[in-house]
């Protein structure tokens, strides 16, 4: 990039304000930073949420400083009540989903990347793009302040299910504190759906020459069928959230049975189906699974070539598999609903599709091991994250096909069993592909090479830590461990308790080694390494830029894209041909 | 699409909007003319691949809408369908009249572009403008004429609360109206930049108008269907 091309007419300004250019900006690559401390603001909470959890379970009496200050009828004292466990489930839940799993691997990473990858100097819409995010940046502020309103964050869980959540006086949290998480929610809703819309349309009309469909890097493709993803099902959470609403406030009878009772108290709904919030509810959530992990299929497929130097196994049919898991993902929504009445037909109907998953997800798997073998490994942090990804990946996906049968569903259902299945499958297998993302694309965002050694210790102790924080679980539910339970005083359960105590102190132990990941990324930002523009020899256009990129990504040239993402392990004196260098690929080795 | 000839301006602007596919990268020379630094733009046929986007998800709204409106009414017995105010077919003329009105408007700036002579594009623009006015109006007369029947239902005793039918009734002429206010927002945008856009941009100005008729006539087509899924005893 000479200087002499950066200042040429075709360049745009950069906005010099502190505002403009720092909160406001315009800017893919700040909105996407921006998401990305959003997000890692949130799993910081989220994880502290996840402490007082699994701390009220083994010590429900504990005192926990501080607790009692946060909510003096949550907590009095600082000892939390048993509805005050299900409020912090509740805002564990909601935000780790929606303001972890659906923004940071989409939203953070896709903003900053997808535009250089494609070849363009920005998102398609720049002004929809800051609006995506401050819209997000408000339903999470919305969602925090039910901490502070009355009797705290609702009970009524992540999936809010009605009545129970339609509900005013249903419970503490249910007043003020379900409204405010339903407003949150749709405004975040708001968000994402223009967030996808700036992906779809960025990623179909932006692409540079000569860089066709088949050309661009997985992660586009990811990014692509994510935000599809998103803009079908948010629309209808959202339509979803105003009936709930609407309950609630307008005195309709959308999803309120009639002759309900709560607290010795007749209300006054009549005929309404708790059943449909169900429905409409699970039609968004099962897509949001893959919402969550589908970017992390991308980075995971795109990152391994850079680091085994050779091509990735079935280009084609990885990204064929990834949107074709994309449209099943949205006839399996019932797979969440086989004990809620539903008939036993539609559990078939629903169970088939499901089982249905994972082909494309075991064919993914076996990409992923195909494209390892016979490759020159090179062991950075990024490549260990991305091998822990296809580990927990594989772990989470088996014990999905014990729940995808309906029969084997009627004993696991509401178990510890799901918990452990989602959080290895769509937790910790998103947050390693945010993690290997990270550690990855770091250099290229803010132009310094994180530290290997801490990410090493990091890796390790994660990977170890998550299994023994998650494994447990399964066997859990297998002994009818039944969730969401704030004590285990039944004597059934009393037996169970040293595996929850093992479970509670692997959960601590993880939670503080993420603090290594913490001070490496703040600590790099100013000691680390000054990043090369293309340190891990990599192919694809953000490495062929300056870390970090100029403000309009090109300096003002048009890239034009000759090969695709693969070109690795080719003869000559480097080993790999970026995607815009014109040489042809003389032969592999 | 090919070369726009402006008369008055006498501005050749190259509308790269074709070649879809291929991976045309959007650098489009809108605004390159002077010597300055350039702006990004988002070129002109993005503008409508984000709005069938956007459409895609309103889509997606009602859709869940439509499935909620009949579970509910198979889920009990208490669905009590009132007679809807005869306003509404008026309305459903005012707005149909729009998107006439609307295409009218579109024909006069496609004369535009073609007119030889100052006399042929100063009346283009005329006509232009007087079929926006209208749309405008029409459509500002079909809201006044929705609310004026959310008047006479609550008058004869109907509300939101009252009976699951009528739920659904405001529900979805309250969805309706809020998407079509945003139209009304657009047209707005469309009469008061268009003198700027026009001597501007002219390229841009025929995109935000095909744009915003798109969303309008959407709006249209949605309510035709909310009107027959609302009357219609099923």
């Amino acid at each position: 990039m000479t200087e002499a091309l950066a200042a040429s007419e075709h360049h745009h300004v950069a906005p010099t304000g502190f505002i403009r250019k720092y909160i406001f900006s315009l800017d893919h690559k700040v909105i996407g930073i921006q998401y990305f401390f959003l997000a890692l603001l949130s799993v910081l909470v989220g994880m502290v949420l996840s402490w007082l959890i699994r701390i009220h379970l083994i010590w429900p009496a504990l005192h926990i400083w501080g607790l009692s200050h946060l909510s003096a009828v949550g907590a009095p004292g600082g000892v939390m009540t048993p509805e005050y466990y299900l409020s912090l489930l509740t805002l564990h839940g909601t935000i780790m989903v929606f303001f972890v799993l659906t923004t940071a691997p989409q939203a953070a990473f896709g903003n900053f990347i997808l535009p250089i990858q494609i070849g363009a100097e920005d998102m398609a819409f720049p002004w929809l793009n800051m609006m995506s995010f401050w819209t997000t940046f408000v339903a999470l502020m919305v969602l925090l302040a039910t901490f502070f309103v009355g009797d705290g964050p609702p009970i009524s869980g992540w999936t809010a299910y009605p009545p129970l959540s339609a509900i005013a006086d249903s419970g503490p949290g249910q007043n003020m504190g379900q409204n405010l998480w339903i407003i949150s929610i749709a405004i975040f809703c708001l968000g994402s759906l223009i967030g996808s819309l700036n992906f779809i349309a960025t990623t179909l009309d932006l692409r540079a020459k000569g860089l066709t469909l088949s050309r661009m890097p997985i992660t586009c493709w990811a990014w692509l069928t994510t935000a599809i993803l998103s803009l079908l099902s948010f629309s209808v959470l959202f339509g979803a959230g105003i009936l709930l609403l609407l309950d609630r406030v307008g005195g309709t009878s959308f999803f309120v049975p009639a002759g309900l009772m709560v607290n010795d108290k007749m209300q006054p709904h009549s005929g309404g189906s708790p059943l449909l919030w169900q429905h409409l509810f699970w039609f968004f959530g099962h897509p949001e699974v893959y919402i969550a992990i589908v970017p992390g299929v991308g980075v995971i497929s795109h990152i391994l070539p850079a680091f085994t130097r050779k091509p990735i196994l079935g280009y084609r049919v990885i990204i064929g598999c990834m949107t074709l898991i994309g449209f099943l993902s949205f006839m399996v929504w019932g797979h969440h609903m086989f004990l809620s009445g539903m008939s036993p037909y539609s559990g078939l109907f629903f169970s088939i599709p499901t089982l249905a998953i994972s082909f494309p997800a075991a064919i993914l798997t076996l990409n992923w091991i195909g494209s390892i073998f016979g490759g020159r490994l090179r062991f950075t942090t990024a490549m260990m994250f991305c091998l822990g990804f296809v580990s927990v990946f594989v772990t989470g996906g088996l014990s999905g096909i014990f729940l995808a049968q309906p029969s084997l569903d009627v004993y696991l259902h509401a178990t510890y069993f799901v918990v452990g299945h989602f959080h290895m499958v769509m937790g910790v297998a998103a947050i390693f592909g945010m993690f290997a993302g990270t550690y990855y694309w770091y250099p290229k965002m803010f132009g310094r090479m994180l530290n290997e050694t801490i990410g090493k210790i990091h890796f390790w102790l994660t990977f170890v830590g998550v299994y023994l924080i998650f494994m447990p679980m399964h066997f859990l539910g297998l002994a009818g461990n039944v969730r969401r339970y704030s004590a285990f005083t039944d004597d059934y359960l009393i037996r169970l308790i040293p595996l929850h105590r093992f479970m509670t102190i692997s959960a601590l132990a993880t939670g503080a080694v993420q603090f290594l990941f913490l001070f490496n990324l703040f600590w790099s930002f100013w000691k680390g390494k000054k990043a090369s523009d293309n340190p891990w020899e990599a192919t694809s256009l953000e490495w062929t830029v300056p870390s970090p990129p100029p403000f309009d990504n090109f300096a003002g040239k048009h890239p034009v894209v000759y090969h695709g993402p693969n070109e690795y392990g080719v003869a000559g004196d480097k080993d790999y041909i970026m995607q815009d260098s014109p040489e042809t690929v003389s032969s592999l080795n | 699409m090919s070369t726009v000839l402006i008369p008055g301006e006498l501005t050749k602007v190259k509308d790269i909007s074709g070649g879809n596919g291929g991976g045309v990268n959007g650098h489009h020379p809108d605004g390159e003319g002077g010597s300055g630094p350039r702006r990004w733009r988002t070129p002109p046929r993005t503008y409508r691949t984000g709005m069938w986007i956007g459409l895609s998800a309103i889509l997606m709204l009602f859709a869940a809408f439509t499935s909620a409106m009949v579970v509910r009414k198979g889920a009990s017995n208490d669905w009590d369908q009132a007679q809807l105010p005869a306003i509404l077919y008026w309305n459903t003329a005012f707005l149909i009249a729009s998107s006439i009105t609307l295409e009218l408007a579109r024909a006069a700036l496609r004369t535009l572009a073609r007119s030889q002579s100052l006399i042929e594009s100063a009346r283009a623009r005329g006509r232009y403008r007087g079929c926006l006015y209208a749309t405008l109006m029409l459509g500002v007369c079909f809201i006044a004429g929705q609310l004026l029947a959310w008047n006479q239902l609550t008058a004869a005793g109907i509300f939101l609360e009252t009976n699951p039918s009528s739920s659904f009734f405001y529900l979805l002429t309250a969805a309706h109206g809020v998407h079509l206010l945003g139209g009304i927002v657009a047209l707005l945008y469309l009469v008061f930049h268009v003198r700027k856009t026009l001597s501007e941009t002219p390229g841009l100005l025929r995109t935000a108008v095909d744009v915003a008729s798109i969303y309008w006539h959407f709006m249209d087509g949605l309510w035709v269907y909310l009107l027959v899924i609302l009357t219609v005893r099923w």
